[in-house]
């Protein structure tokens, strides 16, 4: 009884705002739609529409694949960069606290305004990127970094990166803080070197850590929007090569302005598409990682 | 005398009445200050009507609108686009219907506005146009002059301008490709001339070509003789940047819309500046310009005031407010006989006759995928030499396919 009552109001507000949502796109899939205005039931014909005519299908498949890239880069260069930096922190360095700090601090700033700044930043003319290329007698570098479809989405991944790096580097560097010295000791009196204790005392117990990161990055990657929208516009410009689903969601079933209009049907089924794969890759690799995890007897 | 009659009458009328109160929904935030004048004017005349002007950032302007009307919600007068950014809306039936009746107006408009206010599937008016806009290059007065140039009468003229410009350590071209409609605007200067304007665009709209037609294509392929002449990082510089340098004289010419004479003047008081349309190849002939229906006022089919809304936008097609509208806002209005002030408006006027509908827009923005969204990234392909005109023109012809039926096979 007081389980539904403690329980009641943040169901209501999950099942408003998030079921009632998923569950009403789930349907507008499924009608036809004339600009705003709903008509009748279709079935899948808007996800045929969408797996068969272009130029749909082929945005949905660059879109899928730069959400791909952006996972995998940001595990590489987020992720791996943060777990060194909390290896490095763990030791408490001169200076750890600052460090902490400066490390978090973008994570605490706007993504509005890390955006902006770095389009700032990276201005072909009058952006500190190219200046400073110049400076450094690198000027053959300088480049329309955002403008450029080769460097555009890299360029995009390494901004996110540093305004998310301190987020996983704190978690990393509590799970490290969280193993026993007894470990690390006894292992130290075994005659196992620095390297050893990171790589087998240290790395899996820290599997939990690891988990909920891959975890929120994944999600993070197939969900990214705000960033490149706010970098380049909801075309995934230069010519799709910043394109990711939530943009192609978005601007099909929102409308570009001045350029494009809506199609509420492929939006939709787009969004379910989404929501399906997030699902699914979520729970398996939830299930996959925890296995790994060790219990700290 | 009967104007304080008048004044000492109605307060005495309006407690009786509660004065209706009408929102008026828009995207023109830049542009409050000058439609609370004219609401103000409105209202002088109209004592029992009152007008909220309330406007929203241009991005989500629409996906507030879409979702306001669904809700069976919004707001009484409704700030729309054109073409089919208004059937978007209209075809469902959220907007009101006009016509000469209610509007005795909106006889004297010219046909090629009002199309632009027109639903595509019952040819019905659904909305008041508000400006016409035309696609030109603007050019530095002062730069020109330093340079000893005159404005280019054919088109390897202007290849020589840009070209002296250069040589002369000038950018000449403000232009950049990392927004892609900016792009697609320099297509509707630089095109037309080359395909051959309005007899282009009825061909290609009633079906009996299509964007795979070398006409276009090679049209198309002029924009390429202009990349060497913009920034070298030309791809990654954007719209505010575009304006930015000439605004601060940092490049000769922009090419752009009408709508930016405004901007241009309150942003550098001492810009010398004018415009000229894109030259055609050969000396003599009369140059193409691409303009448009900007967009509409019109009615919520579902306003409890339709008198009042209708009111207010019979206002709008009015000689005062086109005067007052373009006179504040340095746009040509588009009620016709308004006398245009701004000599570098009245430049843009005077040229704008030989007037061609900006093609994706005018012709194939009625459904999704839109001409322009196809061909905008495409273009961005296409000057980053990704692309070729051809294969520009195949992208655009098969993705329109989906939906205009005279390309499918094609």
């Amino acid at each position: 009884m007081w389980l539904v009552f403690f329980l009641g109001p943040a169901t209501v507000v999950f099942a408003t705002f998030i079921t009632y949502p998923i569950l009403s796109a789930l349907a507008f899939s499924m009608y036809a739609w004339e600009g705003i205005g709903r008509r009748g039931f279709i079935g899948l014909a808007n996800f045929a529409r969408l797996f068969a005519t272009f130029p749909y299908s082929g945005l949905l498949v660059n879109a899928f694949w730069h959400n791909v890239l952006v996972f995998l880069v940001t595990m590489l260069i987020q992720n791996v960069t943060a777990l060194g930096l909390a290896v490095l922190l763990a030791r408490s360095p001169w200076g750890t606290r600052g460090y902490r700090v400066v490390f978090f601090l973008p994570v605490m700033l706007s993504l509005v305004i890390v955006g902006f700044l770095w389009a700032l930043f990276l201005n072909p003319i009058f952006g500190l990127v190219n200046k400073f290329l110049t400076l450094a007698h690198a000027g053959a570098l300088a480049r329309p970094w955002l403008g450029d479809a080769s460097t555009a989405l890299l360029t995009l991944i390494v901004v996110n990166a540093w305004r998310w790096l301190g987020f996983p580097t704190i978690v990393f560097l509590a799970g490290i803080n969280a193993v026993p010295e007894e470990y690390v000791e006894a292992a130290r009196i075994d005659g196992a070197g620095e390297w050893d204790v990171i790589r087998r005392i240290i790395f899996p117990l820290l599997a939990p850590a690891v988990t909920i990161i891959v975890l929120l990055t994944f999600i993070g990657s197939f969900n990214w929007f705000e960033l490149p929208y706010i970098m380049q516009g909801v075309s995934g410009a230069p010519n799709r090569a910043t394109d990711v689903l939530s943009l192609l969601f978005y601007r099909t079933a929102f409308g570009e302005v001045d350029t494009g209009l809506q199609d509420i049907g492929i939006g939709s089924a787009i969004a379910v598409l989404m929501f399906a794969l997030l699902l699914t890759v979520s729970a398996v690799g939830a299930v996959l990682l925890r296995r790994r995890e060790v219990e700290l007897a | 005398m009967i104007c304080l009659l008048v004044a000492g009458f109605y307060p005495a009328a309006a407690t009786g009445q509660q004065p209706v109160k009408l929102t008026f929904w828009s995207w023109r935030v830049e542009d409050k200050w000058a439609y609370d004048k004219i609401i103000q004017a409105f209202q002088q005349r109209n004592p029992g009507i009152q007008v909220e002007f309330v406007p929203f950032k241009a991005t989500e302007y629409n996906t507030i609108l879409s979702s306001a009307l669904t809700a069976g919600k919004g707001p009484d007068i409704i700030h729309l686009r054109a073409y089919g950014g208004l059937e978007t809306f209209a075809a469902p039936g959220y907007i009101a219907q006009l016509d000469f009746d209610k509007l005795p107006e909106l006889k004297t408009f010219s046909r090629q506005l009002l199309d632009g206010a027109r639903g595509r599937k019952d040819g019905k008016l659904y909305g008041v146009p508000f400006a016409t806009q035309s696609l030109v290059i603007y050019y530095n007065k002062k730069i020109f002059a330093q340079n000893n140039l005159s404005v280019p009468k054919t088109w390897d003229e202007f290849l020589t301008v840009l070209k002296t410009l250069k040589d002369h350590g000038v950018l000449p071209l403000a232009n950049g490709g990392k927004e892609g409609w900016t792009l697609e605007v320099m297509s509707g200067v630089v095109a037309p001339n080359f395909y051959g304007g309005t007899a282009f665009y009825d061909a290609v709209t009633r079906g009996q070509t299509s964007f795979k037609d070398t006409a276009y294509t090679n049209a198309l392929a002029k924009m390429l003789d202009l990349r060497p002449y913009m920034h070298p990082n030309f791809m990654g510089v954007d719209y505010t940047t575009m304006q930015q340098q000439f605004i601060n004289e940092q490049a000769a010419m922009f090419i752009g819309g009408s709508w930016e004479i405004g901007f241009f003047k309150a942003q550098n008081k001492d810009l010398d500046f004018d415009i000229f349309v894109a030259p055609p190849s050969k000396a003599g002939t009369t140059p193409w310009v691409s303009s448009y229906n900007d967009g509409n006022y019109g009615v919520n089919a579902k306003t409890p005031y339709m008198d009042a809304a209708l009111k207010f936008i019979q206002f709008t097609a009015t000689r005062e407010f086109g005067q007052m509208f373009t006179d504040m806002l340095a746009q040509l209005s588009a009620v016709p006989g308004v006398e245009v002030r701004d000599p570098i408006l009245k430049h843009v006027q005077e040229l704008s006759r030989k007037a061609t509908p900006y093609i994706m827009l005018v012709g194939f923005r009625w459904q999704a995928p839109t001409g322009s969204t196809l061909l905008q990234s495409a273009l961005q392909g296409m000057m980053a030499g990704s692309k070729t005109p051809e294969q520009v023109g195949d992208e655009v012809t098969k993705g329109l396919s989906a939906w205009f039926e005279p390309f499918q096979g094609r």
